[in-house]
């Protein structure tokens, strides 16, 4: 079976799909990858399914390994990639040869980078996913000396690549009201409309720390509210009165009320923030919230159709020399002003 | 506000409120009705889970529209006076070793002091009382329990203790949690057990069920440590069913 050693890993990278959504009544959340659209990026890249496994890297990258000939994606935070020193395109998708070494920088935005293989990673499924949720006993951080098994691939076309949505410097979170909304009032609702947060140092796949320019926000009674069931996405103000968003690996009830939930659509956009950068929420109707989904949904759908083969750049042609660039120019039947493309 | 009560919760959910503070028929009310919305089997829930007094549920707008939905919920709710049904046949009760104070549980004093009792009386007030799982959340297989009585109606802190260990039996607002894995919390830790919640690979994973009954007797120490040693998974924690 293919796959890829691990030669040289960061400390937060883990196998991740779409989660295991159902489990909430055993204090399970959902968890899976904190960006799901490069998931279906990469799957879109491979002409797969969105629910096979990634891999997920959070900050610095790694080196790997090909024990077999791959195909790999690469999408989400974009890092400086190279297979065998020679530079490879971000948002795109490519081949490996067993041997070969493929050797990931530092993300240069955003926070999660993945890596994705052709028939996914066939890594242990519990409890009905491969998603690692390390906090919870679910499988483990990734580590040097790891193999990540490439399951079945039938094969396809590579040098794919894909315009990827730009999620990684923060931005506007569409909100909607939930059901604790109403606990904080209408001017403190307005006023969190109207502050600007800068994502703060504490985030990881549960949840990513907004500081609020300005005063802090509280619920009335907060410190006594009723333990409850907590959705991705949910706005919790802690003690501190600055808010966290909790992503879909936050913990499934809690006491901290919530003043709102970001659209499923908008969690890309939270997990990427890297540290420092400005966010602000902007509240929509339910009706509203819901046709954006449904854009978003649709979207999704649509990236297979979106991904265009890469047009060469000769800066990034390795083996430039071996190419006979200057046949076409003698030959005299050729056009000299067409595009080659 | 009026109860049940039933409010958007996201995009693609709903809750089903049964009260705002924790009551014991509240509670039963949440674990029925959850039940019976399981049993309707409404075409394009995905979805439901109880909490201490409500019961979510998640849905596909697309299939089951949010105004198609709160009509088939008011109208079960409507059916019957859910505060007043029995609890779920199959409960087990948990008998489990615990360690109160020492370094191992460091906030029993603090939890005392706000509860206006001294350590030993904490003790013995806690290691008496007989609690029921109420829900279970925030981790895999992790309970809340309770309800304690009014004098531990005592608010959770400001700011988060970054780490208690798996086992910690933790208090606020008249309520215990017991954690299954070790994480930050807001809750006062004032016990430490050896049982373990969640074992993802085992054929049971989860050793509790809602509705489960709980009591956390005192033990020394050198006696936790003895019990720990011989009984890894459990720490000498014993579950029997309860009679009908």
């Amino acid at each position: 079976m293919s796959g890829l050693k691990v030669l040289r890993i960061g400390p937060a990278a883990s196998v991740q799909d779409m989660g295991r959504p159902g489990l909430l009544d055993q204090g399970i959340s959902r968890g899976g990858a904190a960006d799901a659209l490069a998931l279906h990026e990469g799957a879109a890249l491979l002409r797969q399914s969105p629910d096979l496994a990634a891999l997920e890297i959070a900050g610095a990258g790694g080196e790997f390994e090909a024990t077999g000939p791959l195909r790999i994606a690469l999408t989400g935070a974009p890092m400086d990639a190279a297979l065998d020193g020679a530079p490879l395109r971000w948002n795109a998708s490519h081949r490996m040869q067993a041997g070969q070494r493929l050797t990931l920088g530092a993300v240069r935005s955003g926070v999660y980078a993945y890596l994705h293989l052709g028939g996914g990673m066939a890594t242990e499924c519990v409890l009905g996913a491969r998603a690692v949720q390390a906090s919870s006993g679910l499988g483990e951080r990734l580590a040097a000396g790891d193999l990540l098994p490439a399951g079945e691939d039938p094969g396809g076309e590579t040098g794919q690549g894909l315009e990827a949505e730009d999620r990684f410097s923060g931005g506007t979170l569409r909100i909607a009201g939930s059901f604790q909304s109403g606990l904080f009032g209408e001017s403190a609702r307005a006023r969190f409309a109207a502050t600007q947060f800068t994502r703060g140092a504490r985030a990881n796949r549960m949840g990513v720390e907004m500081l609020p320019e300005g005063a802090g926000f509280s619920a009335e009674g907060q410190l006594k509210i009723l333990s409850e069931i907590i959705l991705p996405g949910d706005v919790q103000m802690t003690g501190s009165g600055a808010p966290f968003v909790l992503l879909r690996e936050c913990q499934t009830t809690g006491g901290y009320p919530r003043i709102g939930t970001v659209l499923p659509c908008d969690l890309p956009r939270v997990a990427q923030a890297p540290a420092g950068a400005k966010l602000r929420f902007d509240w929509v109707s339910l009706e509203h919230g819901l046709e954006i989904q449904r854009r978003a949904d649709a979207a999704l759908k649509a990236l297979p159709g979106r991904c265009a083969p890469l047009l060469r750049d000769p800066a990034q042609m390795a083996d430039l020399l071996s190419y006979n660039l200057i046949s076409g120019a003698v030959w005299a039947g050729a056009d000299p002003f067409a595009r080659e493309d | 506000m009026t109860f049940p009560q039933i409010r958007t919760a996201g995009l693609d959910g709903m809750l089903v409120s049964f009260a705002d503070a924790l009551s014991e028929p509240a509670n039963r009310a949440a674990i029925a009705f959850r039940s019976a919305v399981e049993a309707a089997r409404l075409e394009g829930i995905q979805e439901t889970a109880a909490s201490l007094a409500s019961v979510y549920v998640r849905f596909d707008s697309a299939s089951l529209p949010h105004g198609r939905l709160t009509a088939h919920l008011q109208e079960m709710l409507a059916a019957k006076d859910w505060y007043k049904v029995p609890l779920p046949p199959g409960r087990r009760f948990w008998r489990v070793p615990t360690v109160y104070g020492t370094e191992l549980a460091p906030q029993l004093g603090e939890a005392a002091d706000l509860a206006g009792m001294s350590e030993g009386q904490a003790i013995a007030s806690l290691s008496a009382a007989r609690v029921r799982v109420l829900t279970i959340g925030f981790a895999p297989g992790q309970p809340y329990l309770g309800p304690l009585g009014e004098e531990w109606n005592i608010p959770r802190q400001t700011e988060l203790t970054p780490k208690v260990p798996s086992g910690a039996l933790t208090l606020a607002i008249s309520q215990f949690v017991l954690f299954a894995a070790s994480a930050p919390t807001g809750w006062r830790h004032v016990g430490q057990t050896g049982l373990q919640l969640f074992q993802p690979r085992s054929a049971d994973p989860f050793a509790l069920r809602p509705g489960d009954e709980m009591q956390f007797f005192p033990v020394a120490k050198a006696e936790f440590a003895r019990l720990q040693d011989n009984d890894p998974a459990c720490g000498g924690a014993i579950a029997e069913e309860i009679g009908v």
